[in-house]
């Protein structure tokens, strides 16, 4: 039986479907096989992320009308053999599907799946609650700003009152700089308000936004950047490997700061 | 100038950093959205909680202390209530009418004497007791 691990953050834009992508990717690499679902009916991006929106045919919706089997309607990436996307519907509403439906769809594909990825719609009404139905583990995305803290502090919320056990913090686009500034909460700072255990820091990284326009995932990348390695850490912390957070601030550290921080202490 | 240099360096800007700003008005922020409870409940809650409390005890009205705390995702109520003198024996329950609910803790029996309180809590009791009830 695989794991259903849901990705949900409460706030927007912070890299929820980012961080599905290439997660999966990673997963997949490590070769596991990896399904991953995108919950975000009406507004799905998953595919875009993967570079498969050119074949989708089917989606989760069709296959829950009876329209096509399940197994149609999963799109095979080229790159890797073990990892298939389950396409949201583009043209319904949040409302089309209800959470025990997900179930369905969820629980079928852990039968073939090692790991069941869900990329959860923001907001906290229909959408995502159909997407934490089947979870039995979230990764909450969020950044070091203060709306975003917000709004994941009150998903765990939820997600403890839907009895989803393994809660684990993934804090984004961290600037190192700006922090060692005192103009941006640390990932500690972020990681002691919300209280749940941390499994990723990941660099703030103009490389996503040219790997997105690629279509081609920063995991599969030739080129080494550091939110790259940050993701593929994550990918082995949900297999229960013990990989050391990367020091992202070591190339601010000066003599001064050092000293100063000696100081302070 | 290099003064200012040194303390720069060693000290650090002695300005709130908006990294200290965007901290405490999270804490509090939060603080409220996860207890999620009214202020009018809150203050019911605290009058029953004094009223029930002080017909063992007579309680030190100056020194009450309710909040509500949230730690590593557990909410608390914290009940401070100083204790100055342990009643002989308990008030008898208000009747089934709350028209005019026992605000007043400061309710006291009249053959209270002073070697009975000290067998208690004393006035001097450097530390009150805490009383937490978890949510």
């Amino acid at each position: 039986m695989g794991r259903i691990i849901v990705i949900t953050s409460g706030k927007g834009g912070v890299g929820k479907t980012t961080c599905s992508a290439n997660l999966g990717m990673a997963l997949a690499k490590l070769n596991h096989s990896v399904a991953l679902i995108d919950a975000d009916f009406g507004l799905r991006n998953l595919d875009l992320l993967l570079g498969l929106e050119n074949r989708v045919v089917y989606t989760a919706l069709e296959v829950l009308a009876g329209q096509c089997r399940l197994e149609q309607a999963l799109v095979k990436d080229k790159r890797l053999n073990d990892l298939v996307l389950l396409p949201a519907a583009q043209n319904r509403n949040k409302d089309a599907v209800t959470p025990e439906q997900m179930k369905q769809l969820a629980y079928a594909l852990t039968k073939k799946y090692d790991y069941v990825l869900i990329d959860c719609p923001a907001g906290i009404e229909m959408g995502f609650q159909n997407a934490i139905a089947a979870a039995d583990e979230a990764l909450i995305v969020t950044t070091p700003e203060i709306s975003a803290v917000r709004d994941a502090d009150r998903v765990v919320g939820l997600l403890e009152a839907h009895h989803v056990k393994t809660i684990n913090l993934i804090v984004n686009r961290i600037r190192p700089a700006m922090v060692q500034a005192n103009d941006m909460m640390s990932v500690h700072d972020v990681q002691e308000i919300l209280a749940i255990p941390l499994i990723g820091i990941i660099p703030d990284d103009e490389q996503v936004i040219v790997a997105t326009n690629r279509g081609e995932p920063l995991v599969l990348s030739d080129n080494f950047s550091l939110s790259g390695v940050a993701l593929q850490n994550i990918a082995q912390r949900i297999e229960g490997k013990d990989i050391d957070f990367l020091d992202l601030d070591a190339p601010y550290d000066t003599i001064f700061s050092r000293l100063r921080r000696f100081f302070k202490k | 100038m290099i003064s200012d240099f040194l303390e720069r360096l060693f000290l650090g800007q002695d300005d709130t950093t908006s990294r200290d700003n965007v901290k405490s008005r999270l804490k509090i922020v939060l603080a409220q959205d996860r207890a999620n409870l009214s202020p009018e409940m809150m203050e019911a809650m605290r009058r029953e909680i004094v009223e029930v409390v002080s017909r063992y005890v007579e309680i030190d009205t100056e020194g009450l202390n309710f909040c509500l705390e949230s730690d590593q995702r557990a909410t608390a109520l914290i009940a401070n209530l100083p204790i100055r003198r342990i009643k002989l024996e308990p008030d008898p329950k208000p009747l089934a009418d709350t028209d005019t609910p026992g605000l007043d803790p400061q309710l006291e029996l009249p053959g209270m004497s002073a070697s009975e309180s000290s067998r208690g809590f004393s006035d001097d009791s450097s530390s009150p007791p805490d009383i937490d009830l978890s949510l």
